[in-house]
């Protein structure tokens, strides 16, 4: 057997220990790499950071577990930037999985700033079908949440006293691990045309370029990278700045294997080529 | 008439909720309103009728199955505990409760592991897949090579040559692509709309 056809052949068991290797050497290793900062993560880290005293905006979690590695370190960014603007936050979480999810972070990251349930933020939690949710947001909060999620009465709640809908706060940012980013463009700023800025896993960066170009939302923060740069706009490195060694080494060895499995291809097409011609 | 009252009801229905997406008043609203109540109800009428089915098929597969019935036991346990767990909202709420340390320490490791997984099968499948084998291919590797290697840190000008070459990518052939299917998914999603409203579509109904 001849070096390619082994290369082009091995075992796949091979390819998983070397990336386990790669991510648990730069787990081991202390590597700090550094992010450039790109335009559609600042335009997010602007509008939070120009929020005056009071005022609210909607952050929107609507994402689960699965994706939490990435899309965590942006809900934490925000949220803290947001406390520390003194401003306050309206927060949903619209996947079936993510609000016992999201109310760990919050109440973790409320009691770091001293915020208080119901005045400085609100957790409006879960509600079915995302679609219908949002519309009827931007009609009135209260028609799907009457609620918040730890059952008071959003009348009662000094933070939603002069809040109806989309139009009484400052923005929307939606971290998506799913569709409910199309959801919340189609249906929150195509209907009712608040401000919108995503955050979105990785692999669907690609899909939602498009509407930054357009301009129905005004900031876009794509993946594990996205959190790095966000993290570092707010001057508090977390598990974003922490996620991008690993990224870095698993797309090295990535991009090394893409390289190698090539080499070898054409190689052997060669060798099959000078094969056939001496026949 | 089994046929025709399922149309009726969808024309009707379908065309006011078509004109109230358009007529920005008040009626319009509460008109919207009830009827994504009425959604909201009909997806829990369902519920009961996906339950039955999802321990239908379990018993079933343990029944037929003998060395699955670990796993349909798992299934069906893991159902009725966190039913339970979850049957009072302070039980869900509060932190120290079953249903919050079954879902931080079960289910959060679980999907999360799952999902890193995935980072596996990639590497395998670039490995294996990833090869130039016809020019669109090679077009197609070319272009996924140059994006992953935006997040590898590269020396200063490399990176930024690198990083304008990637924005171009996303910006330009991506987004003319993107919105090409875009357009045709919207324009297939309306034709098809109506189609359904007209009663020309009729698959909804189940049968042919």
């Amino acid at each position: 057997m001849m070096w390619y056809d082994r290369m082009l052949s091995v075992d796949r068991r091979w390819i998983y220990l070397i990336l386990a290797v790669a991510v648990i050497v730069t787990l081991v290793l202390p590597v700090r790499i550094p992010v450039s900062i790109s335009g559609e993560v600042r335009a997010v880290y602007d509008f939070v950071d120009q929020m005056r005293d009071g005022e609210i905006m909607h952050l929107a979690i609507e994402y689960d577990p699965s994706t939490m590695a990435e899309l965590h370190p942006m809900a934490e960014s925000v949220m803290r930037k947001v406390f520390e603007q003194n401003g306050r936050l309206i927060m949903s979480s619209l996947s079936q999985f993510g609000p016992a999810m999201a109310d760990e972070m919050i109440q973790r990251i409320a009691r770091e700033y001293g915020k208080r349930s119901g005045i400085d933020y609100v957790f409006l939690g879960y509600k079915p079908y995302p679609a219908i949710t949002i519309l009827a947001m931007g009609t009135d909060y209260r028609v799907p949440f009457p609620i918040d999620y730890y059952g008071a009465d959003v009348d009662t709640l000094p933070i939603m006293s002069g809040i109806r809908n989309f139009d009484d706060i400052r923005g929307v940012v939606a971290l998506c691990g799913g569709n409910a980013a199309d959801m919340w463009i189609t249906y929150g700023n195509a209907k009712y045309g608040m401000p919108l800025a995503l955050g979105i896993t990785g692999v669907m960066a690609a899909d939602y370029y498009q509407y930054l170009q357009a301009g129905q939302i005004f900031g876009l923060i794509p993946g594990i990278k996205g959190a790095a740069e966000l993290e570092e706009l707010t001057g508090r490195p977390g598990e974003g700045a922490r996620g991008i060694p690993y990224q870095t080494a698993s797309h090295a060895v990535i991009l090394v294997f893409i390289v190698l499995t090539n080499i070898a291809f054409f190689a052997k097409r060669s060798a099959e080529r000078r094969a056939g011609a001496l026949h | 008439m089994k046929k025709q009252i399922p149309i009726y009801l969808v024309f009707v229905c379908g065309i006011i909720m078509v004109a109230q997406f358009f007529i920005p008043h008040e009626y319009s609203a509460i008109l919207f309103t009830n009827a994504n109540d009425f959604v909201i109800v009909i997806g829990i009428l369902a519920l009961p009728v996906g339950i039955y089915s999802l321990m239908k098929s379990t018993v079933e597969k343990a029944r037929r199955q003998p060395k699955e019935r670990l796993y349909s036991l798992t299934t069906i346990i893991a159902f009725v505990v966190m039913v339970i767990a979850g049957l009072d909202r302070e039980w869900f709420t509060s932190p120290t409760s079953l249903s919050s340390r079954l879902f931080n320490y079960v289910l959060v490791p679980a999907q999360a592991t799952l999902f890193s997984m995935l980072a596996f099968y990639i590497a395998s499948a670039a490995y294996r897949a990833f090869r130039a084998r016809t020019v669109l291919a090679g077009i197609l590797l070319v272009t996924a090579f140059v994006i992953m290697l935006r997040l590898i840190p590269l020396p200063g000008p490399l990176a930024e040559a690198n990083n304008a070459l990637v924005r171009w990518i996303l910006e330009v052939p991506n987004m003319a692509a993107k919105r090409a299917i875009l357009i045709g998914v919207a324009l297939g999603g309306i034709t098809y709309s109506t189609k359904i409203l007209l009663g020309i579509e009729r698959s909804y109904m189940g049968g042919d």
